[in-house]
């Protein structure tokens, strides 16, 4: 059975006399602890596919069933990691990954339980350092990864990245890039991430998932990626089939599917 | 329409929020921006931070800082308050003047400021006692305006039917002046005591309100979606999400909030007598005692000063995690 199930999701944006269709007829099936990237260029809706599966924005057609229940509001079983981390910055890191966990398991483990699971992730993420210090002063690295440990605390079913590593420098991000393999490795955790960059889907994902230009973008073409895991960045350098994806991938976003000037301005920052 | 489009102008420059507030106090509020805090931060300490860098020896380090203390922060505040001192003297001592001279207030105020907390029975009670008397009111009726303030300042900031329906109301009964409302609350209560009081809570909730309502609409969009994701609602969303968030621009208003109070106290305790600060001057008026009048004016700018230090100074403490993201 499917997993994570987005079927025929529209998504017309109305302001007053003036509408605009972004997404129209989105369908993707996801099995159990899939990597899935969804990549496209910017403005074309990628951001409100994640959006509508997390339960943020309601599609204004078709609908998302996880795990055989229909989505409908959003919840701590599709976690999200979102782009600017959104750590509270009055919160601790440790505090901020409280939050979290306190109020989704807070009937259902102690407080003892709660504390060491708080622990768990944060050690995960390589944080266990930083526990008593708030967002400002940490770096940007370091604040991604305790947005991941906090959503990944929740246990969620779907994990949901949106552009998670998109505002880090090139060796923070590999460096990221590489931890979430791992802990991919090690959770086994069912993954949906928005994604611009071409390497990073081939690197991580086990399908490519590529939508077509805004207005009313839709799947275009999804890429197979059978790279056995674990996989190291260095050795798939000259791997023929990481290269095949990374030209297929290229070609449908740079030949087939240019970015149009009128989709960049419409939507030029991507969200809702 | 032109009442949401006030807002909305508050939106995009919380700093002109209270525009009907006086000029002491939109200097308030620019002063409380973080980001301007820091750059007036910057400014101060720099002298101070420089020799340290110089590589000096240490021992010096501490003699340095105090003479540069004393160089850019004492000695210019004394220098132009010795020349007004000065010009006063001089203006005031001269035949026919209608002021008395500084040094005259001191020889005719000398024993009201040696003893503050006398008490002679009725209203010839000490400046010490009249203060005391002035703040109670202030902090019965701004303690009032602070929970009143910042929940209906959420009720509108949270809910849109709310603003819209009580926005232009505000909006309208903002601009009454303070005094304006002694009269009717003098005829409402029956009472002096309560209608001073009542003064105080209607001058210092309308900046509260409306700084709390721009606060909780300027929470970032990411937090909600945090709390919305984890199913953090109600109280639990109000604690730890809302509160905090907004903590910058509700202190904002508790400043502002703080300085009108006290404005309007003085003003209103003229009126309805009794005992108080501005209870006191106006009776120096009536028996024209123009120094001790001057005192008094004294007294309340340093104690007006003092309660707007206190309410930055807990704001600072409050929020110094918030604004540094």
């Amino acid at each position: 059975m499917t997993y994570l199930q987005i079927e025929n999701v529209d998504m017309t944006f109305t302001k007053g006399q003036k509408s605009s269709n972004v997404l129209r007829n989105i369908n993707l099936k996801v099995e159990r602890g899939e990597f899935i990237s969804l990549i496209g260029h910017s403005g074309c809706g990628k951001s409100t596919v994640l959006n509508i599966v997390a339960g943020l924005l309601k599609a204004t057609g078709g609908g998302v069933i996880l795990d055989g229940k229909e989505v409908n509001e959003p919840g701590p079983d599709r976690s999200v990691v979102f782009q600017n981390h959104s750590l509270l910055p009055w919160l601790t890191v440790y505090e901020n990954v409280a939050l979290a966990v306190d109020q989704v398991f807070g009937r259902s483990k102690t407080k003892a339980e709660r504390h060491d699971w708080i622990l768990k992730n944060l050690e995960l993420v390589h944080m266990t350092h930083a526990l008593h210090k708030r967002p400002a002063e940490i770096s940007g690295g370091m604040k991604q990864r305790v947005g991941i440990a906090r959503a990944l605390a929740m246990e969620p079913k779907v994990l949901l990245l949106d552009e998670p590593f998109g505002a880090l420098d090139a060796l923070t991000r590999a460096k990221l890039q590489d931890e979430v393999m791992r802990i991919q490795v090690e959770l086994q955790n069912t993954v949906l991430m928005i994604t611009h960059d071409v390497d990073e889907a081939v690197l991580l994902s086990d399908r490519i998932v590529m939508l077509t230009n805004g207005p009313s973008a839709t799947i275009g073409e999804i890429i197979h990626v059978p790279l056995a895991r674990p996989r190291m960045r260095v050795d798939l350098v000259d791997d023929p089939v990481y290269l095949h994806c990374r030209a297929a991938a290229l070609k449908f976003l740079y030949e087939r599917h240019t970015a149009p000037a009128t989709a960049a301005v419409l939507y030029s920052n991507d969200k809702y | 329409m032109s009442s949401t489009s006030y807002l909305r102008a508050i939106d995009a420059a919380p700093v002109r929020a209270t525009g009907t507030a006086p000029n002491e106090s939109e200097e308030v509020l620019s002063e409380h921006q973080p980001a301007e805090k820091s750059t007036v931060e910057k400014h101060l300490s720099t002298p101070v931070i420089e020799p340290a860098s110089s590589g000096e020896p240490r021992k010096n380090n501490v003699f340095n800082r105090t003479g540069d203390f004393l160089l850019h922060q004492v000695l210019p505040p004394a220098i132009v308050v010795l020349l007004l001192l000065g010009v006063w003297e001089v203006l005031c001592s001269q035949p026919g003047s209608a002021l008395p001279s500084f040094t005259q207030v001191i020889s005719e105020t000398k024993e009201l400021i040696l003893h503050p907390f006398y008490d002679n029975g009725g209203n010839d009670v000490g400046l010490g006692w009249q203060l005391l008397a002035s703040l109670k009111r202030v902090a019965y009726g701004y303690s009032l305006a602070v929970f009143a303030g910042i929940a209906l300042g959420v009720l509108i900031g949270q809910f849109s039917w709310a603003m819209k329906g009580l926005d232009p109301l505000f909006q309208v009964l903002r601009t009454v002046p303070p005094l304006a409302w002694l009269p009717l609350s003098l005829a409402g209560f029956q009472d002096s005591h309560p209608s001073a009081i009542f003064v105080i809570f209607i001058t210092a909730i309308w900046p509260i309100i409306i700084n709390t309502s721009v606060g909780v609409r300027n929470i970032p969009e990411d937090y909600r979606n945090v709390a919305r994701v984890i199913r953090l609602k109600g109280l639990g969303y109000f604690w730890k999400i809302m509160l905090p968030a907004a903590a910058p621009y509700i202190f904002s208003g508790l400043r502002i909030g703080v300085g009108l109070s006290w404005l309007a106290i003085v003003a209103a305790e003229m009126l309805v007598g009794g005992v108080g600060i501005g209870f006191f001057i106006w009776d120096a008026w009536n028996s024209s005692l123009i120094s001790d009048i001057i005192l008094a004016l004294i007294y309340v700018g340093v104690v007006g000063f003092i309660l707007d230090r206190i309410v930055a100074y807990i704001g600072q403490i409050v929020t110094r995690s918030t604004s540094a993201s």
